[in-house]
């Protein structure tokens, strides 16, 4: 077992892992935060997309360990109280989910996206969301939810 | 999935990492992009992860006279938006704001990517294409590997059980372009193509035509002997053993390399 210290949406957890744990796992089996899904889990899908350090990482495909000492944000942490984050709130106004499975992960990657690019093109928001997959092919809503949620100062 | 078991140690320099990685099946892990899915299918199993990800004194990018050093901890991210590369070496950003997807580049390292040498490689095509020179550090101090003695396999390198790869050197290169084709955004290359002027000739290079990146020798010996870009595309299979799967046939590899190198060729 190795002991790791990450802080998850501003709060300081310790633990003992196993060096194999990776860090999806580590955040819903540890720490009890399901809001991040897994989905292919073969690092293709962008379900399982958090904030590592600010940027967007797959959960699916980054060691628990690797995070020792570092910044988590999973979609549990967007919200301020009940006031969603802008990227959430226009999800939910442009209607850019179906079944909602991938919906976590776009919206970290939607997130990271907009810290690095505040006003993207279209052309930008789809390359810059090429890593996350909507079985339902909800794909048009999700960009004018990540548009709106520019315009929003998100 | 989940890796089998594996004891972790975190480097705190690059003397250290050698050192942990002459533990009996170590294995160095960077940014982990190419490691950890094959640890999760267990096709890897090491014994040991000699974690190399916080060596951050092996991330730059900097002149060095008619070269630009890159530290093989850089990340894709980094790479892509770096000034001195955007100036003398546009080529390698270029190719790094296209591998895999933004999560992807946020976590992967060109070190990690072209120790790992899967034989569709992006970075390990373009840094064959330039003639890069590959630094490494083991227990007998460093050595140069040239981007041709480099690659020796299918995922197969000249590096030691005990090296470490610690920096890559990339001739300043004012044209050059990298195209390739995958069926899908993320997916590896079904085909790429890496074409750029160095020293005065044009060197062309192949991704997933063979069990290692290669050289489109008769592309460049046709192009050295005055042939068009047309003409010169034509050979581009030549020599070459491309695979057949599930993204394409060898035939249609053969094909596609041609379209592109033509491409590649008027590109440049």
């Amino acid at each position: 077992m190795t002991k790791v210290a990450v802080t998850v949406n501003g709060t300081r957890h310790e633990a003992d892992v196993e060096p194999r744990t990776l860090l999806v796992y580590f955040l819903r089996n540890e720490l009890g935060l399901q809001g991040t899904n897994v989905g292919c889990d073969t690092s293709s899908c962008g379900a399982c997309t958090v904030l590592l350090d600010g940027e967007s990482v797959k959960s699916c495909t980054v060691l628990a360990v690797q995070a020792d000492g570092c910044e988590v944000t999973t979609v549990e942490g967007l919200a301020q109280g009940e006031e969603l984050h802008p990227v959430q709130q226009a999800f939910h106004e442009q209607h850019a989910l179906q079944c909602g499975y991938c919906t976590p992960g776009f919206v970290m990657a939607a997130v990271s996206l907009l810290k690095e690019n505040p006003n993207p093109t279209e052309e930008e928001i789809r390359l810059g969301l090429e890593g996350n997959l909507c079985r339902c092919t909800g794909y048009h809503n999700i960009v004018r939810a990540v548009q709106a949620a520019a315009k929003a100062g998100a | 999935m989940i890796p089998a078991q594996f004891e972790y140690e975190r480097a705190g320099s690059v003397d250290e990492a050698v050192e942990l990685l002459g533990s009996e099946d170590a294995k160095a892990l960077a940014g982990g992009h190419s490691l950890i899915p094959l640890l999760r299918l267990r096709f890897a199993r090491p014994a040991l992860l000699v974690d190399v990800g916080r060596l951050d004194d092996l991330r730059y990018v900097r002149e060095d006279g008619d070269r630009v050093a890159i530290g093989a901890l850089s990340r894709h991210a980094d790479l892509a938006r770096d000034a001195v590369l955007a100036q003398h070496c546009a080529l390698v950003a270029s190719v790094a704001a296209g591998i895999g997807d933004p999560q992807v580049r946020h976590r992967g390292t060109i070190g990690g990517s072209v120790a790992h040498a899967d034989p569709a490689s992006d970075f390990a095509t373009v840094l064959l294409t330039l003639d890069a020179e590959l630094v490494a550090r083991g227990p007998g101090g460093e050595r140069t590997i040239a981007a041709s003695d480099f690659f020796t396999g299918p995922f197969e390198t000249a590096l030691g059980a005990q090296e470490l790869l610690t920096e890559i050197r990339v001739p300043k290169v004012s044209a050059g372009t990298y195209l390739k084709h995958t069926r899908r955004a993320q997916d590896w290359a079904t085909v790429g193509v890496a074409a750029a002027r160095v020293n005065g000739g044009v060197h062309v290079g192949l991704a997933s035509m063979g069990t290692t990146p290669v050289r489109a020798t008769a592309v460049e010996s046709a192009l050295a002997g005055g042939a068009s870009s047309t003409d010169a595309a034509a050979h581009a299979a030549e020599g070459t053993s491309p695979p057949s799967d599930v993204n394409g046939s060898a035939a249609y590899r053969a094909h596609l390399a041609q379209v592109l190198v033509r491409r590649a060729l008027e590109a440049i």
